[in-house]
């Protein structure tokens, strides 16, 4: 027991009355050990982020509350003890990596006065000693120029650095436990695998536990010692990363596993030659412009999609892959029509649709459909099903009868009851939404899908059936398939060929098995390299 | 349907507010019967103190009954706090739809439009107008409805910038559907909670206005109003207290039943605001 820094026994947290389920964690016994890392897994819902903030004493009181149970920390009870006390705890003894670094630090004050923060409340230092150490935290987290970063605020540094900035504030007082609620999912991948290095490497020199929470099995095969699958608030499975991936037991865990796609491309298609879209030089910028009567500054000039060229054959997918801000979206955007490119042709059945005004454009829009990244924004609360997907349809001049009987036969073909035709959206779960929002894109009989990162707002089980339902319907309805994505172990699955961007440029475009065999562009090496949980797919391949 | 009036009537100021409103609407719809004579008639018994010569409320300086003038009044205050309002809201949302959704230069101009009418003090702006249109029941409205919209429209443009870059809005594009379409059935309904809340608060300050237009002696002379009673009865304040006491309460209740009914629309309408607290 002594040796043990967290042992939480039989918790059990309670949620409002009214809720889902009675219970966010229910019986959970997990056990923390010096220098370990524990990760807990599960997909939203499972009440992981919640066993984190009951640990912190930051559970939203009074409708969620810890009902039952221990959290031994050191010998001490969290649950009995009092505010004053988790002060002191909280940052100086357990400390915290939020989610999203933006919103976690105070938009209006500096790091440096972020960190001289935590040392004003928990230590006793001077202001130059506070600064000094201020300034070998952020020395240690790896940050360039840390006399600079002291005096910058949260907006001027990127996301990856904001993060840092967080690590270096989680340690300034060398916790003996470090809570991190899924510090990475809202970097680049590339950012991703930097601070996972430095995660695992701070904890070497801290000999700190780890509690790391994640839905990511990559990320989990990467750093973790031990491993916590939650459902619904249960633990179904626990124990050594090696045997919860590789060997898994509980029938959820192996699901889960079975549902993360592999980085291993499938098997190449026998490909057509017709093409169907081809891009000349497509441009687009963002900004330039002045602001009302000419005074202010400028607007900031963005070169969103540079000279971008390329062609989609019938019956493909092709995957545009690259990192938040490469612009593949706005490329997404401007090929269908939404955004208006500079330059550049886009070319639809000998026609290049880039010319077009909206009226000449609109016949053009039942030959190219989109389906949206986010299920909860893609379809309008205050309409009913039914209506979402017929009436695209009804305005291209179909009867209203008969693009009811289509949106009905639609919702079969994507898997959803007919029932859902007279229901709101708000009545569905996200991946029930994204079935109704690609119903909606083939109501009109497209011969071109273009989907903007379509999973990435979902959870792993429901995004291999979302990924499996495109597959389907590109095989039945001989669709060719634009489709954006962040993520190589889903473009790996998914796409023919790849096109890879980066600063609104494609850097490389080739088969997708060539691409993972042998990347020619060191920025696809690069990407390809930091794609978490690679050792643990090769262990499985072979 | 049935759970917006469960999250209503968790409220019970605002249901308090409603029962006080269906009140008042009420006396204004059966002004006619309980009070059949017009409120303007005088009689031979002036500055009766209530319950004296049949005055239930009393009567002011040329005998007429001051209940009567309340209950008539009711019917004004309401109808133009509506009409008002209607009218504000109406013009409020399509400045503001074409503003937010547009944006650029359309937005330019028309919120340079808005902020002129914003600049002036909304009751000096209404003074204004009705003295130079002539005090009548339509100036009043008129005028009401001058200094209330540039508030709709700055609400429904915010609501429409916020709506118009959300996916469901570029599926809607993607569909080839037209902007007034894409404004009237699609961004539209997802701004009415805010528009219904500030049109009930708005109705209120209606009142308020028209009240303290007819006070100023701005009312339309041949319509009986609450306003005009209290300003028939300022003079005599010391000698008859009545005559401005029982319209200025019933000016105070409604504006206040309609403020708890706004009140209590906001936290069903937005159920998420409601759980913050």
């Amino acid at each position: 027991m002594t040796d043990k820094l967290l042992q939480i026994s039989k918790l059990d947290i309670a949620l409002p009355e009214g809720s889902e389920r009675d219970l966010a964690v229910e019986d959970l016994n997990i056990e923390l050990s010096p220098g370990e890392t524990l990760c807990i897994v599960g997909e939203s819902g499972s009440g992981k982020s919640l066993t984190a903030r009951a640990l912190m004493g930051l559970l939203p009181a009074p409708h969620v509350r810890v009902k039952k149970g221990t959290i031994t920390f050191c010998g001490e009870d969290l649950t009995q003890a009092a505010e004053p006390r988790m002060r002191q705890i909280r940052g100086s003894e357990i400390s915290m990596i939020f989610q999203e670094p933006m919103t976690a630090l105070n938009p209006v004050m500096t790091i440096g006065g972020q960190i001289d923060e935590v040392f004003r409340y928990h230590a006793e230092m001077s202001q130059s000693e506070r600064r000094k150490r201020a300034i070998e935290l952020l020395e240690d987290v790896q940050l360039p120029d840390p006399k600079q970063i002291m005096a910058a605020y949260p907006h001027e540094l990127s996301g990856g650095q904001r993060q840092r900035a967080m690590i270096a504030m989680a340690l300034a007082l060398e916790p003996k436990i470090l809570i991190a609620d899924e510090p990475t999912t809202a970097l680049d991948v590339t950012t991703q695998a930097q601070i996972l290095k430095l995660i695992s490497e701070m904890q070497a020199v801290h000999k700190s536990g780890v509690l790391f929470i994640t839905h990511d099995f990559g990320v989990v095969a990467d750093i973790a010692d031990r491993v916590v699958v939650m459902q619904y608030g249960r633990v179904v499975e626990t124990g050594t990363v090696d045997k919860v991936l590789n060997k898994p037991k509980h029938p959820y865990t192996k699901a889960l596993i079975a549902s993360v796609p592999s980085l291993i491309p499938r098997a190449p298609r026998p490909r057509s030659e017709q093409i169907v879209l081809s891009g000349d030089k497509i441009q687009k910028t963002f900004g330039g412009g002045k602001s009302f009567f000419g005074l202010g500054k400028p607007n900031r000039f963005v070169h969103a999609v540079k000279d971008v060229t390329l062609d989609l054959r019938s019956g493909e997918t092709l995957g545009v892959v690259g990192e938040s801000g490469s612009g593949k979206s706005t490329l997404a955007r401007c090929i269908i029509r939404l955004l208006d490119s500079d330059s550049g042709n886009i070319m639809l059945d000998n026609i290049d649709i880039r010319a077009l005004n909206r009226a000449e454009m609109r016949p053009f829009r039942t030959k190219i459909q989109m389906v949206f990244q986010d299920p909860f924004a893609s379809l309008n609360p205050r309409i009913k099903v039914g209506q979402i997907i017929s009436q695209g349809p009804i305005i291209q001049g179909e009867s209203r009868q008969n693009a009811e009987a289509r949106a009905r036969e639609l919702l079969e073909i994507v898997g959803l009851d007919e029932r859902a035709f007279n229901r709101y959206p708000h009545e569905f779960s996200g991946g029930q939404r994204q079935r109704i929002g690609i119903a909606r894109a083939l109501a009109l009989d497209p011969e071109i899908l273009v989907a903007d990162e379509p999973v990435s707002a979902l959870d792993v089980s429901i995004q291999a059936q979302i990924l499996e339902l495109l597959d389907e319907i590109r095989e039945s309805m001989n669709l060719s398939m634009l489709f954006i994505t962040h993520d190589l172990r889903v473009a790996a699955q998914v796409c023919d060929r790849l096109a890879v961007m980066r600063y609104g440029e494609i850097v490389e475009t080739g088969a997708t098995g060539e691409i993972f065999k042998s990347p020619q562009h060191s920025y696809t090496r690069d990407l390809l390299a930091a794609v978490p949980g690679q050792k643990w797919d090769r262990k499985i391949a072979g | 349907m049935s759970d917006f009036w469960k999250r209503f009537s968790r409220n019970r100021q605002a249901v308090l507010g409603l029962i006080i409103l269906c009140v008042v609407i009420f006396v204004a719809a059966i002004a006619n019967f309980i009070f059949p004579t017009d409120p303007f008639l005088y009689s031979k018994f002036p500055l009766s103190a209530p319950g004296e010569n049949g005055f239930l409320l009393g009567s002011d300086s040329i005998g007429r009954d001051v209940a009567s003038g309340i209950a008539h009044g009711a019917k004004t205050s309401l109808l133009i706090g509506l009409i008002a309002t209607l009218a504000a809201v109406f013009i409020g949302v399509i400045f503001g739809a074409f503003a937010g959704y547009y944006g650029g230069i359309v937005d330019d101009i028309l919120m340079r439009i808005t902020e002129v009418f914003q600049t002036i003090p909304s009751f000096v702006f209404a003074i204004l107008l009705v003295a130079i249109m002539k005090p009548s029941i339509e100036s009043v409205v008129i005028a009401i409805t001058v200094v209330s919209w540039p508030a709709v429209a700055r609400l429904v443009r915010g609501e429409f910038l916020g709506l118009k870059n959300r996916e469901f809005v570029q599926a809607c594009h993607t569909l080839g559907m037209s902007d007034v379409r894409i404004m009237l059935a699609e961004i539209l309904p997802n701004c009415l909670s805010p528009i219904i809340v500030i049109g009930s608060l708005m109705v209120a300050t209606a009142i308020l206005i028209e009240s303290g237009l007819a006070f100023l002696g701005l009312g339309d002379p041949n319509v009986m109003s609450w306003g005009f009673i209290i300003s028939d009865g300022r003079s005599m304040l010391r000698v008859a207290w009545w005559i401005c006491t029982f319209p200025g309460i019933a000016i105070l209740i409604t504006v206040l039943a309609i403020n708890l009914v706004g009140e209590g629309l906001n936290d069903a309408l937005n159920p998420r605001l409601r759980e913050r607290n």
